[in-house]
């Protein structure tokens, strides 16, 4: 039963990877880079949501409805004010702008908040649970996050598909300059994508500390949890990374089963594995985003 | 047709050399630098060495990372892997093996090498920011299997005992020539490497892959020459660091802040130049020493410093010179 348990743990953790491989791949799509510090980002969510509920009391839930606009707004700033630059400096210097910007974001949290290992309080929903049989039980929080991280893909994915600013995005993603040349502002057009890419990742990331423990240093493995959803799934389809994340999640689960310290090299394993034998991952799309 | 052509006036053969005067006083001097530093340990104290050592390391660091990413056009954040294979192998083999730990740095570079190889043909599946986040999986791997071994300490790590025997004051001064020795040995190597065919095949490949290809460079043989020689090098600043220190450890020694390092050396230097690594290592090395007591925030400056870089001077430090100085020159120059 305990197998059991493990598959269905990962599936429900897998909609959160997902969820953090959402952004990451929308950014690539529009405007073909890697941003780097996007994992750091989910942390600084999370560290956002844990001031307010610390200072102010509020209820992680109700700290989304404030941190969420505020990573929006820093992703559009981020854009214009950096990453834009940096999109203009050849190949390389997006990689070392991002990845310059995960460094100092993280250090700066670390100086900030220690190294210590914190939780964001979600109250009793942290411990209820629905019982399904027999030493099966599914709780309600890893559930809603699961069920959140689902809705946000296909809200993502709407849209793409029928907004005029989505369509926009899938043209740029096509061909850049054709879409500029039918009046396209590119600079603001991915100053919005790095927004929405901004504002989902805040949501996964207080939605991540809400589940388990996070300190400072977390943003490298969630970028890379994300990045291997994102392989794994195949680049370029949203319901492809969904599916990675949650084989991510449950060869994680499946590991972490076997002896705690294998969970996390399970995940790794299964995504060398699919890159060797299936490169274009699981579900390869020519979809944008 | 026109009659003029054969009144055209001889015109001299354009004279093309490499650098010039200025590749004579770089040469100069770096043969009096070594020089200098090959005699410090008869003027200078054990911690003066041991901290040179630690500079030696990251202008290995800085020049290996160079190859990749300014030669190469490889973006690694995941070199740490090599760096603690390196010093992992260096312990593993003097200490449980019983070989000669100046012998042992060389081979456990080779094993650096031997395991790259097979690697690049997985990561080589990744391009541009994907190969770097790849790069960073593949060392987590690493990291996460040599936690695994109790042979090697498992995730407390192991001490390097190969040295006892030695008086102190010898062994620093050893692992301090050896650790100039794999200077001199890297950068250059990497100067040779540059101005050979295979140097002009990654010039090309830097500039346009795809047209490089089109004019029959191959050019994931080129990369994977690149890969496996950048391995190696990390594999001895590894190996060098672990002999420095006497102890490894998975935690530190496959830390990703080593990637963050070279690539902060490389950018404030300069990327794609020989001269630039060895100048920002030198830069770093300070920053690392008057910043030292504000903890995590030298990291912060670092990284804003290495940021205002990349978008406001590109071509770092030494592109303050223009171009017209060029201490170690691997192009040609007509006129």
């Amino acid at each position: 039963m305990s197998w059991v348990n493990a598959v269905v743990q990962g599936i429900l953790l897998g909609g959160l990877y997902a969820l953090v491989a959402a952004g990451l791949s929308l950014v690539f799509g529009v405007m073909r880079i890697v941003n780097l510090a996007h994992g750091v980002l989910a942390v600084l969510a999370a560290f956002g949501a844990y001031v307010l509920g610390d200072t102010l009391g509020l209820h992680p839930f109700l700290a989304l409805l404030v941190v969420v606009p505020v990573m929006a707004a820093v992703g559009y700033g981020l854009q214009r004010g950096l990453l834009n630059r940096a999109l203009g400096g050849g190949e390389l210097a997006p990689l070392l702008v991002t990845f310059g910007l995960a460094i100092v974001l993280q250090n700066a949290l670390l100086e900030a908040f220690s190294a210590d290992s914190r939780r964001l309080d979600v109250g009793d929903l942290g411990t209820a649970s629905i019982r399904l049989g027999d030493g099966l039980a599914i709780g309600v929080f890893p559930l809603l996050a699961a069920v959140v991280g689902v809705l946000v893909i296909a809200a993502i994915g709407q849209f793409l598909a029928r907004t005029a600013t989505g369509r926009a995005m899938r043209a740029t993603s096509d061909d850049r300059d054709a879409a500029a040349l039918m009046g396209i502002d590119g600079r603001h057009l991915y100053a919005v994508a790095t927004a929405i890419a901004l504002a989902t990742v805040a949501i996964a990331g207080v939605f991540l500390g809400a589940r388990s423990t996070f300190d400072p240093s977390a943003g490298g493995t969630t970028l890379i949890f994300a990045f291997e959803a994102v392989v794994i799934g195949g680049l370029g389809s949203l319901w492809g990374t969904l599916l990675g994340g949650v084989v991510l999640g449950v060869a994680q689960a499946l590991g972490a089963a076997v002896d705690p310290a294998y969970g996390v090299l399970a995940g790794h394993v299964v995504f060398l594995v699919v890159l060797a034998t299936r490169p274009r991952g699981l579900l390869p799309s020519a979809v944008t985003a | 047709m026109t009659t003029t052509r054969t009144d055209r006036a001889p015109v001299a053969a354009p004279r093309v050399r490499r650098g010039g005067r200025t590749a004579w006083v770089g040469a100069g001097l770096a043969v009096v630098v070594v020089a200098v530093l090959g005699y410090l340990p008869f003027l200078t104290t054990r911690g003066t060495q041991v901290s040179l050592v630690g500079l030696f390391s990251l202008v290995v660091l800085g020049t290996m990372w160079n190859l990749l990413a300014g030669y190469g056009g490889m973006v690694s954040i995941g070199q740490q892997a090599y760096i603690g294979v390196g010093g992992y192998g260096l312990v593993y083999l003097a200490s449980t093996v019983g070989v000669d730990p100046f012998l042992a740095v060389p081979v456990a570079a080779v094993v650096c090498a031997l395991l790259a190889w097979p690697t690049s043909y997985l990561a080589f599946r990744l391009n541009g920011g994907y190969f770097a986040i790849g790069t960073w999986v593949i060392a987590e791997v690493v990291r996460l299997l040599v936690t695994q071994v109790d042979a090697l300490g498992a995730g407390s790590g192991a001490s390097l005992t190969g040295f006892a025997g030695i008086d102190p004051t010898y062994r620093i001064a050893y692992v301090y020539w050896m650790s100039l020795g794999i200077v001199v040995l890297v950068v250059g190597g990497v100067y040779l490497l540059m101005r050979s065919r295979l140097g002009l095949a990654l010039t090309a490949i830097r500039d346009e892959p795809t047209a490089a290809g089109s004019l029959g460079i191959g050019v994931t043989r080129a990369k994977r020459v690149v890969y496996v020689v950048a391995a190696a090098g990390c594999g001895l600043a590894g190996a060098m660091i672990v002999a420095n220190t006497l102890r490894v450890q998975p935690g530190s020694i496959f830390s990703v802040d080593y990637s963050a390092m070279m690539i902060f050396i490389v950018v404030i230097g300069g990327i794609g130049t020989i001269e630039g690594p060895v100048i920002g290592a030198l830069v770093f090395y300070a920053l690392q020493d008057t910043l030292a007591d504000l903890g995590n925030w030298y990291l912060v400056v670092v990284g804003v410093v290495a940021i205002a870089v990349t978008l406001l001077a590109p071509k770092g430090l030494w592109g303050l010179t223009r171009g017209r100085v060029d201490l170690f020159p691997t192009g040609y120059r007509v006129g």
